[in-house]
């Protein structure tokens, strides 16, 4: 993938992956950006609404953060990155270096489920990448 | 770094106002916050201390409307300023497509002013971009205490300072009372645009 710009057949099939893969199990939102705060792509169950471009730069401090405190302590990274709340979840995967897959979900899932479908999202993404 | 959407033409830009403590940074975005309301769809974030003190940023989505058919989105963030928050600063910085730099103008703020212009280019280094290369509009702040008698440096000497080499555009401003803010603001917009137009393709 050409960093920076990504193309509107790797957009429509990410997409595809990831409604496949993330929301018609029950996710309700998921959105991937880069480690600057930009949004590559956001996809939801369309009852969800949430202030996605705050959201990005939030998180990608957050993992930032995180990811400078493993630093700190001699860890590669923690791998991870998890807030539970009493209706709402996050998780957050890399992708690779510049990109993260961040979920928000709720109650019906379970965090072992929602982790094995992110990483079979994580490797189908790679893939696409690999490909093109 | 930019991210340009081919698919629903929108194109983000990162904006990072930088600068020494108690510059005016996170003063220009509230203000920016409060004139251009229509362009602003989503509350500033704020990560602050109890002292009003930026802890780790400030966020504000600006919506630019289009050019060349592609929606612009300007991310606004600040830095913290103090001195011991170098690593957040950093992180900030990751990805940053323009910068404004406030300086303070009083006139004791002088070595402040310097030695965060400084540590912007090492900081940028460790991303390998180039202070040179990266657009860029200094901010001289504060102007507006020079009718309180409060000892601010001729603009000569700011420009001296700080933009002897880096010949980059520059504004006197009061981040307060919105002096040239929207200006400072115009003008990075515009250099930045110009710098990502090349991949609009
Ligand atoms: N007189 C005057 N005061 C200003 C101006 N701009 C900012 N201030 C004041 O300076 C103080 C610091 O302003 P901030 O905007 O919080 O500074 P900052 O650069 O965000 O500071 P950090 O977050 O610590 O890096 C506040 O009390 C502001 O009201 C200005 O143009 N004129
Ligand atoms: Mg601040």
């Amino acid at each position: 993938m050409n960093y920076g710009v990504v193309s509107q057949e790797q957009l429509e099939k990410i997409d595809e992956i990831l409604t496949e893969k993330l929301i018609k199990i029950g996710v309700d939102c998921v959105i991937i950006i880069d480690m600057a705060g930009n949004i590559i792509t956001a996809k939801d169950n369309g009852t969800s609404k949430y202030d996605v471009y705050s959201f990005a730069a939030l998180a990608a401090g957050n993992f930032a953060t995180v990811d400078a405190m493993a630093k700190l302590v001699g860890e590669e990274e923690f791998s991870l990155l998890f807030h539970k709340g009493t209706d709402c979840n996050i998780h957050f995967s890399k992708i690779d270096d510049e990109l993260l897959l961040i979920s928000m979900f709720g109650k019906d899932i379970s965090l072992g489920f929602l982790r094995l479908n992110v990483v079979e999202t994580i490797e189908q993404i790679k893939k696409l990448w690999a490909r093109d | 770094m930019s991210f340009i959407n081919l698919r629903e033409k929108i194109v983000q830009i990162k904006i990072v106002y930088y600068g020494p403590g108690r510059g005016g940074k996170t003063t220009n975005l509230e203000y920016i916050n409060r004139k251009f309301n229509k362009q602003i769809q989503s509350e500033m974030v704020s990560l602050k201390t109890h002292g009003d003190r930026t802890l780790f940023f400030d966020f504000l989505p600006f919506d630019m409307g289009k050019i060349k058919g592609y929606e612009m989105k300007i991310q606004l963030y600040t830095v913290p300023g103090q001195v011991k928050y170098n690593a957040t600063r950093k992180l900030v910085l990751k990805g940053v497509d323009g910068i404004v730099f406030v300086a303070d103008a009083q006139e004791q703020m002088r070595e402040k002013n310097i030695r965060s212009l400084n540590q912007l280019y090492e900081n940028l280094k460790s991303y390998k971009q180039s202070i040179f290369k990266i657009p860029l509009v200094l901010q001289y702040n504060k102007v507006d205490l020079r009718n309180q008698g409060i000892p601010i440096l001729p603009t000569s000497v700011l420009e001296k300072d700080m933009n002897s080499k880096l010949k980059v555009p520059s504004f006197e401003a009061s981040a307060l009372t919105g002096y040239h803010v929207p200006e400072t603001l115009k003008k990075i917009i515009s250099s930045t645009v110009v710098s990502i137009q090349k991949k609009l393709l």
